[in-house]
């Protein structure tokens, strides 16, 4: 259980999704840095991936620019312990495709993870019953399995809600990640659902792009999940995105606490 | 084994917005597949409309010019629309149907289950789009344009190597954004449980009327059946019935390009590691850090990195051997077999044919080995001419 998580969730949070690599593995500590002092307050590390399939078109180019850029694990790992030297407090947490970890070894995954102090995973592509793959080696080193609940997951929920660990990760649409300017999901039930059966604290992700948003979704949750609109800056401004990013740190993390 | 499990292959590794959609599914394949309204409706279209059962050829010639074993086509290439797909997807769109879906979605890497699928949709009034890689919608121009004939609107995928992997990827995507009124009919033995069962069950006609076929015609099982291998399909239908007779060998043949040896190929066997994707463990063409690979084959159907759970689970255990064709071995194979026997065949089929030109005088002539002529090769002489230095263009 990471303590970083639960202080990251003692105010509604904002975090901050990049992906890794992304122009390059030295403006990814850059832009970390630059969102964690614009105000993130978890920060989830996307390590690229061939075939992300649970990702839209602008995660998916950052991606294909990462891994073209010459990315790999060994520096996502020191990516994310330069980050963590950097801001000893900020929750870090891995978002992955499940065979880069299968392929590395769960039990040495987990281990590069403790050791350089990351709190958490997510695996977009490993449902709860899937778990077994790599629960074990996660638990033995102390690192949190983020669970998503999505529209569809009725009553699943309580299944996920009661193993629910770090934080649960609440996929706000139907599809794939990317911007969406109207989310119809019911948010506020499936909430009110996840917390029947688990307190741990809730963060809305896809599709949340606009302090309009961060501001009633925190209101509902705990907190929220920016992804897709933090790669497009990156996208957009290439090697200079970094005040950007502040700028925009800042004005979703106000917006998560009503500012 | 466990459910959905082949070994340690399988599985059901997807997005959690898709489990209780893939459940529902699961429970909704094991109704159907006990109910005999559903079984009457699926064999009247296999009969009157696919044109089952196919053919099990003697091909005389190929036999008395090879020396060895009697060899025998499983004409799969006669089936409406050209090829063993049908089979499956009659099964899938039929069942979607009664599941109250008004809409199939299907990749397709040649283009045959493409057209199939369309061809399904249109006979059974679903709206339907197909996932199709620009690399290949360029290769295959001809299929594209019989898809959006049959109604489908057909997406050129642009991501990726854009052929079969990515148009899977997309496929997913486009699933899990429209997962209620919409079914994925997947076209091979892969993807998340219980795709490679359904799949696997529908394309087992194949092995079920050839069994029978040579028992009739030989008195005696074959020494060995031969069919290609992308996904899988084709030869899981042609391998099923036949895993429990032991003396009846079962080899798939895979692609490999421009040589197993060279970065362009697709021979998963071969050069493959285990690994989780597209919703299964299995083996996979990848790197070390598990990103999947780029593939190459003459052939889009068999262009894939992956290989079906059920493969992989005959590999392990030894019951199936697995080989891998060169372009250049599926393309002369391809054109023996038309002047040989007069019979274009699709270029993946192509692969399974030039196994057996190898081996068949390994064999004496009191043995037989069948070949699944999974399509016909209409869709690939301009592709093959090309290959050949001769400039058509569809």
């Amino acid at each position: 259980m990471s303590k970083r998580i639960d202080n990251a969730f003692k105010e509604k949070a904002f975090v901050a999704f990049l992906t890794a690599g992304d122009p390059s593995i030295e403006k990814s500590e850059e832009y970390i840095g630059r969102l964690i002092d614009g105000g993130a307050d978890v920060i989830e590390i996307g390590i690229p991936f061939s075939d992300p399939i649970a990702e839209g078109p602008v995660i998916q180019a950052a991606n294909i620019r990462s891994l073209s850029a010459g990315c790999d694990l060994s520096k996502v790992f020191t990516l994310a312990e330069n980050v963590r030297k950097k801001y000893p407090d900020t929750a870090i947490v891995f978002l992955t495709y499940l065979n880069p970890v299968y392929k590395y070894g769960a039990d040495e995954f987990f281990a590069k993870c403790e050791q350089i102090g990351v709190d958490g995973i997510i695996v977009p592509d490993m449902p709860f019953e899937e778990k077994g793959e790599i629960a074990d080696a996660a638990k033995a080193h102390g690192i949190d399995i983020i669970s998503l609940i999505a529209p569809t997951s009725e009553d699943r929920i309580k299944l996920i809600a009661k193993q629910a660990e770090g934080y649960i990760y609440i996929v706000s649409s139907m599809g794939v990640t990317g911007m969406r300017s109207e989310i119809k999901t019911d948010i506020r039930s499936i909430v009110e659902a996840v917390r029947k059966y688990s307190d741990k604290p809730t963060a809305v992700g896809f599709g949340i792009n606009k302090p309009e948003q961060a501001a009633k979704y925190s209101a509902i949750a705990d907190g929220v999940i920016v992804g897709s609109a933090i790669v497009k800056m990156v996208e957009q401004y290439g090697e200079n995105a970094g005040d950007k990013l502040y700028e925009y740190a800042k004005m979703m993390k106000n917006a998560c606490l009503g500012k | 084994m466990e459910k959905g499990r082949y070994g340690i292959h399988g599985g059901q590794y997807i997005p959690e917005t898709l489990m209780n959609e893939i459940h529902k599914l699961e429970e909704s394949y094991e109704f159907y597949k006990n109910d005999k309204e559903f079984n009457d409706e699926l064999n009247t279209l296999l009969r009157e409309y696919a044109g089952r059962p196919s053919l099990l050829y003697y091909a005389e010639k190929m036999t008395k010019d090879l020396g060895g074993a009697k060899i025998y086509l499983k004409r799969e290439d006669l089936n409406h629309t050209g090829s063993h797909k049908i089979n499956n997807v009659l099964g899938q769109v039929l069942m979607a149907k009664k599941m109250g879906k008004t809409r199939v979605i299907a990749e397709t890497g040649a283009g045959q289950h493409g057209v199939a699928t369309a061809t399904a949709a249109a006979l059974m009034d679903m709206e339907c789009e197909i996932f199709m890689g620009k690399e290949d919608t360029d290769r295959q121009a001809l299929n594209v344009y019989r898809m959006e004939l049959l109604g489908a609107k057909v997406n050129a995928v642009t991501t990726g190597t854009m052929t079969l992997k990515d148009a899977v990827n997309e496929a997913m995507r486009e699933w899990v954004s429209r997962v209620n009124d919409t079914h994925y009919v997947l076209g091979s033995v892969m993807g998340p449980h219980p795709f490679p069962m359904i799949v696997r069950d529908f394309q087992s006609v194949i092995s079920k009327e050839a069994k029978q076929q040579i028992l009739e015609l030989e008195g005696k099982l074959p020494a060995a059946v031969v069919a290609c291998v992308g996904g899988g399909s084709n030869s899981m239908g042609m391998f099923y019935n036949f895993i429990n007779d032991k003396e009846v060998e079962l080899i798939g043949c895979e692609a490999a390009g421009k040589g197993v040896d060279t970065p362009q190929n697709a021979a998963t066997i071969a050069n493959g590691t285990l690994g989780i994707f597209h919703g299964m463990k299995s083996y996979f063409c990848q790197n070390d850090e598990g990103q999947i690979a780029p593939v190459y084959s003459i052939s889009a159907g068999l262009d894939y990195p992956g290989i079906g759970p059920e493969h992989a689970y005959l590999h392990d255990i030894g019951r199936a051997q697995y080989v891998p064709i060169t372009d250049e071995e599926a393309v002369a194979a391809f054109e023996y077999l038309a002047r040989t026997e007069g019979i274009i065949c699709a270029v993946e089929s192509a692969h399974a044919i030039a196994q057996v030109m190898k081996i068949a005088k390994n064999y004496s002539p009191d043995q037989s080995i069948i070949i699944c002529l999974s399509g016909r090769g209409d869709k690939d002489v301009a592709a093959i001419a090309r290959y050949r230095g001769v400039k058509i263009y569809e």
